[in-house]
């Protein structure tokens, strides 16, 4: 494993290495001294490990293809921003926005993260072992947000075709977001997602929220709802 | 005392306030149950770069040459941060326009034309296509709210960024692609089914205020490692002080649309009653560059209704780096064709009102994604007509920059202009015509 130290050669140091794809494709890396800084290995893209010791500031891991990058420590805004393939992982709690406009690839937050989570996804799959806070899963697009602690405000709000599941409680469900029945197929997708996580939590015990889809095409009767 | 004889009556009397346009959304309204949604800009009539003139030269300023002193055109954008500035022959380039509201075709032809001229065109809400990369040979990616269509490959591919914050047909609002014109490949770059209304956020997910976007531009540098330019583009609503936070967020270049400015959907409301007109944007947008010392630094670049090389040279002369066009592009390809009257009628519309852009019937094959429609549209053909017009507005403001002296458009300045009207006068901070009052600055 390589040793790539922030703290001597700062960010542009730490993502010209991962960017050198001849250099960087199929190793693995270890980032010391992240001190928080933003946008740490974000637009990797090709397959590699890269471990981060210790905290980090905004997108860390954005745009991430391929790559599976081990976060120890909390992360800040919108860690996993628009990732299209690979992982994400963080050993902490996460902030605003993580998983945002995600395509694809999957996102695991050990602890809690904050609101909005998984706005806007568009096919990733965001495990979050703890709580997420307001607004989670607004406009979200595709993709399952697995929450194994409880939903904040407004969760799902103008959702559209993502897969929410819940273990705990939820505030209150946002415009045109509704449970809906857990078939034999979400469990089996549920249990798939948490094991690939390596997040423990009983599929049995979750609760399945959508869009009910009366919002799809404009309809003036339900302006109070736009 | 009333005479014996026929009472006179007084004239039928329309409202100016109830005018006909007005009892007619009435009654549209009262029956639909729906705001009226429509294309383009503001439509209504607005100070504008038409109450401005050159002066000129005379005995006090030589002119040069037409047709024999060179004067230059070429502008290079981004030159702040960015190892790798855009480089133009002309200073006017294509705005963003999305695959979606206008057809692949429609694509493909503004991405020929402004290749023959040199200049750069602009993907839109909902991804960059193959059809427009292949034939741009400058092309400027948008990063808009809802990111459809966003990838790092395409980012990667593009020779700019342009980071969407507002656009002048709706500053503060989002878009709006209703389901008649989400094609089966629409909705798959956009990850949604087939068919239904998509909301286009008017805020981004990551990202509030410039303190937060100044980490998301790092971010986007990072990503692309330092090489392409960034810029934000802003609708027309406090120019001063969103420019002078633009910088401050890290643009490398920034874009001011004005209320004239088209959008391919929104509410009419928000069209004519949100944000302000082109012209009332450039001075403050220029004074925020020039106190922070960055004016030429970080280039402006000016849209909103600019029609011909006037509008370009006026533009230019307030302070602009370039200016953008959209809806003159595309009229330019062939919106609102009067030789396609007749079905223009049939759509309950005539050539050169025809708005209706959302509803994917359009007989140009520009803002449609019916493939009967669109094929109609040669983007060989559509892209050497803008191609022309693009060199007529440049050879256009070439004449005018002549005129006035100047062998580079980017000379002309402020000093070069009169106003029409005390409006215009006032915001464009140049002399009444025939005076030397500016107002607000100096007495009569």
């Amino acid at each position: 494993m390589d040793i790539l130290d922030l703290k001597e050669v700062g960010v542009r140091g730490v993502n010209s290495v991962l960017h050198d794809l001849e250099l960087s494709r199929n190793k693995s890396y270890r980032i010391d001294n992240p001190m928080g800084q933003h946008a740490i290995a974000c637009g990797l893209d090709a397959q590699m490990q890269v471990q981060i010791e210790g905290h980090v500031g905004f997108y860390c891991g954005g745009m991430n293809q391929q790559a599976e990058i081990m976060i120890k420590g909390h992360a800040g805004v919108g860690v996993a921003e628009n990732m299209m393939s690979g992982m994400v992982h963080v050993s902490g709690n996460a902030s605003e926005s993580a998983g945002a406009t995600a395509h694809g690839g999957l996102l695991v937050i050990e602890g809690d993260a904050s609101s909005r989570c998984g706005i806007s996804m568009k096919g990733v799959d965001i495990v979050v072992g703890g709580s997420v806070g307001h607004m989670s899963a607004f406009m979200a697009q595709s993709g399952n947000l697995v929450i194994c602690g409880d939903a904040g405000d407004a969760l799902g709000d103008s959702i559209y075709e993502a897969i929410l599941y819940v273990r705990g409680e939820v505030a209150s469900l946002g415009a045109d977001c509704i449970e809906k029945e857990m078939r034999a197929e979400h469990m089996l997708k549920l249990k798939e997602i948490l094991e690939i996580s390596s997040l423990k939590a009983d599929p049995t015990e979750f609760r399945r929220y959508g869009s009910a889809r009366t919002l799809y095409n404009f309809d003036i009767d339900n302006a109070d709802a736009y | 005392m009333a005479m014996k004889q026929n009472i006179p009556r007084t004239q039928p009397r329309k409202s100016a306030t109830f005018d006909e346009y007005t009892l007619s959304e009435i009654r549209r309204a009262a029956v639909t149950g729906i705001y009226d949604i429509r294309g383009g800009g503001a439509k209504r009539k607005l100070p504008g770069l038409d109450d401005l003139l050159f002066l000129g030269a005379s005995m006090s300023r030589y002119p040069l040459e037409g047709y024999r002193e060179s004067c230059g055109t070429d502008v290079v954008l981004g030159t702040r941060f960015a190892k790798n500035p855009i480089r133009l022959k002309i200073p006017i380039t294509i705005a963003g326009m999305s695959f979606g509201s206008l057809s692949a075709q429609a694509k493909e032809a503004l991405g020929r034309g402004a290749t023959i001229a040199g200049t750069s065109t602009t993907t839109g809400d909902g991804g960059m296509t193959q059809e427009e990369r292949g034939q741009s040979e400058i092309l400027v990616y948008q990063y808009l709210p809802s990111r459809y269509g966003m990838n790092p490959d395409d980012l990667r591919k593009a020779d700019a960024i342009e980071v969407v914050v507002g656009q002048g047909a709706k500053p503060g609002g989002g878009g709006m692609l209703l389901g008649q014109k989400i094609s089966d490949r629409v909705a798959e770059m956009r990850n949604l089914p087939k068919g239904i209304d998509q909301r286009s956020a008017c805020r981004h997910p990551d990202w509030t205020g410039p303190d937060d976007l100044e980490i998301k531009i790092n971010e986007l540098r990072e990503i692309t490692d330092w090489e392409k330019p960034i810029y934000i583009k802003i609708g027309g609503a406090r120019p001063y002080y969103d420019t002078a936070l633009s910088v401050k967020a890290g643009a490398d270049v920034i874009v001011i649309d004005g209320m004239q400015g088209g959008t391919a959907a929104t509410q009419e409301v928000f069209i004519e009653h949100v944000g302000q007109p082109t012209l009332a944007c450039i001075r403050p947008a220029v004074k925020a560059l020039q106190d922070l010392g960055m004016h030429r630094k970080v280039q402006l670049i000016v849209s909103g209704g600019i029609r011909n090389g006037a509008d370009v040279a006026k533009a230019l002369a307030l302070g602009a780096d370039a200016v953008s066009i959209g809806t003159a592009a595309l009229v330019a390809l062939g919106d609102n064709d009067p030789e396609l009257e007749e079905e223009y009628q049939k759509l309950g519309t005539t050539a050169g009102a025809y708005d209706d852009w959302h509803e994917g019937q359009d007989p140009a094959g520009i803002s449609t994604q019916n493939p009967e429609l669109a094929k109609r549209l040669d983007p060989v053909l559509a892209g050497r007509r803008l191609a022309n017009y693009l060199k007529v507005m440049t050879l256009e403001a070439q004449t005018v920059t002549r005129a006035c002296g100047k062998s580079h458009v980017l000379n002309l300045e402020p000093e070069d202009l009169v106003a029409l009207t005390v409006e215009s006068a006032a915001m464009a901070q140049v002399p009444l015509a025939g005076t030397d009052w500016i107002p607000g600055k100096n007495k009569l």
